[in-house]
């Protein structure tokens, strides 16, 4: 059953500087939060922003239900996206959710792994939380450029053993994600992934070749997130699919990669 | 008390406000936003006799106020639409009208005739006038010879409610409307988008997959507002306004132009309560104006 979507303004109670270009917000809820799932998304509308017609599809990077308070990581992209890194402290943000389907639970079993890329990692620390409220203890593989783009390594500390790659090797192993020299074992079954396209597709044909059930969050361009306009389609085995109400989460053996 | 209400033919409709075909599914996309049987009816997604994919990803661009779509009549076809869909869009209490579209005149009048035997579908759009498919849609609506042969034909087979949806992709969008009337159309509905493109200059290729699309938004209102002002004083039939209309202002300047009901497209997309809320808009516009019937607004600018 899938929960009601609203619509609501949100209060912003902070909104922190990660790098040059990522930018974390966090909002406050008027009425208790329903449940919210990981992969889940909401769809902000963009005021104060001639040039931005659309709202923007946002992933939730956390969600605090005892606080009241969800977060959600954002990297500059364009216009819309650089006029909401402007929002300060008790600015009001209009959104639409919660959006989408969710990430799956592994089996009861199952080694798990978090993949990300850069700010594509935004809906994996809800994941990986809510994996380890449900007692798995899954392992987290981080790409980055370099260093200084690195985001959330302390809080998926908490979570599980954290590895990394950084493209120039300022950190971790050098190369990417599919480089790491944790992959070259053959022990996980369940993989999730999110991050740049490439990164997505490398990490697919790795789980493909070994049989690893594998989850993607697609980040396609949207209108309305709630499966009317059809603009954000995904070209499945099942014919052309809505990432907004039929993904963002999808299993690589759905998709045509 | 202000009368909202209106007919086209002998179809009465409890108000002005639809949604436009392609911008609002088959309704139950809005359940949790709106409560639909308050619009005076909804207009549902372009259906053709086969199911269609569509065209590929990506299909849509934003643009300076407003967006580009190319999304192609992706649709599941006409007998998906009879045993899944029907039964459960006519659960509402409102006109539910169904947009059609073909790439043969065969096409349209077979799928006119299944349209005639749903009972519980008072009316169909015939979509002349899509810009995205390689044939039909708009190839029909841009030609006189064509437009007048397909309207014809599904008039021939269809006895309720025909709305024919016209191209704003014409040098004179008037003459279309004169040959809907002629074959005996009950009311045209104009605009559809304009074609369009946009460039990304990052990757410096077009935006669309299919180069060119459909460009809707506030940045076609005043085109869309022109051409129904032309049409409104061509025809007797009801004319149904459709283009960018965000709020219950711009609503109301289509009806002040001559338009007898609007249809609310695009702004679904960025505001799923924004159909009623032109609707409570407007109803207070007439309070303040002091109209007793919103028909005595229709084409209020030619009467002084």
């Amino acid at each position: 059953m899938q929960m009601a979507k609203r619509i609501e303004d949100l209060k912003v109670v902070d909104n922190k500087r990660i790098n040059n270009d990522v930018f974390i917000l966090e909002l406050s809820g008027n009425n208790y939060f329903p449940e919210l799932k990981p992969g889940q998304f909401v769809q902000a509308r963009i005021d104060g922003s001639p040039g931005t017609f659309l709202r923007r599809p946002l992933s939730i990077h956390d969600v605090d239900y005892s606080g009241n308070k969800i977060k959600l990581l954002v990297q500059i992209a364009g216009k819309g996206t650089e006029t909401l890194s402007g929002l300060n402290k008790g600015d009001t943000l209009n959104i639409i959710y919660p959006l989408g389907n969710s990430f799956t639970l592994p089996r009861p079993d199952d080694h798990v792994l978090i993949v990300g890329g850069g700010c594509g990692a935004a809906p994996l620390l809800f994941l990986g939380k809510y994996l380890k409220s449900n007692g798995y203890s899954p392992d987290i593989l981080l790409g980055f450029r370099n260093s200084e783009r690195i985001i959330g390594y302390e809080e998926y500390s908490e979570i599980g053993r954290v590895f990394l790659t950084t493209e120039d090797g300022s950190r971790g192993e050098k190369g990417f994600v599919t480089d790491h020299s944790v992959l070259a074992g053959t022990g996980y079954n369940h993989i999730y992934c999110c991050g740049p396209d490439a990164m997505m597709k490398a990490v697919a044909k790795y789980c493909l070749k070994r049989g690893i059930t594998c989850e993607v969050s697609l980040e396609n361009l949207m209108a309305c997130g709630i499966g009317a306009c059809l603009c954000c389609v995904v070209d499945t085995v099942k014919g052309n699919l809505c990432t907004c109400i039929d993904g963002p989460v999808f299993n690589i053996t759905d998709l045509k990669w | 008390m202000v009368n909202l209400g209106f007919s086209i033919g002998k179809l009465h409709f409890k108000n002005p406000v639809l949604t436009a075909s392609g911008t609002f599914g088959y309704g139950s996309e809005f359940d949790d936003f709106i409560d639909i049987s308050r619009l005076g009816g909804i207009v549902v997604k372009g259906t053709t006799l086969e199911p269609r994919e569509g065209n590929p990803y990506p299909r849509m661009a934003e643009t300076p106020s407003g967006m580009l779509n190319s999304v192609g009549l992706q649709n599941k076809g006409i007998d998906y639409f009879e045993k899944q869909i029907y039964p459960r869009v006519t659960q509402y209490n409102t006109n539910i009208i169904v947009n059609v579209s073909g790439s043969y005149i065969e096409d349209y009048i077979a799928l006119a005739e299944r349209m005639n035997k749903l009972e519980k579908i008072p009316g169909i759009e015939l979509n002349i006038s899509c810009p995205n498919v390689k044939m039909g849609g708009m190839a029909f609506g841009t030609n006189t010879d064509s437009a007048r042969e397909v309207i014809k034909a599904v008039r021939a087979v269809y006895s309720k409610i025909l709305i024919v949806k016209l191209s704003p992709n014409v040098t004179n969008i008037v003459e279309f409307a004169r040959i809907a009337e002629e074959e005996g159309a009950d009311s045209v509905s104009l605009i559809n988008t304009l074609l369009g493109m946009a460039i990304d200059t990052r990757t410096m290729k077009p935006s669309l997959s299919t180069i060119t699309g459909g460009l809707s938004g506030p940045a076609v209102k005043p085109v869309a507002l022109r051409m129904v002002w032309q049409v409104a004083k061509a025809v007797k039939i009801p004319v149904i306004g459709i283009g960018g209309i965000m709020t219950s202002s711009d609503a109301i300047e289509f009806f002040l132009a001559g338009a007898t009901a609007i249809q609310v497209g695009t702004a679904s997309f960025i505001d799923p309560q924004i159909s009623v809320k032109i609707l409570e808009g407007i109803e207070n516009y007439l309070v303040t104006k002091g109209f007793s019937d919103i028909q005595d607004m229709v084409g209020y600018i030619n009467k002084s």
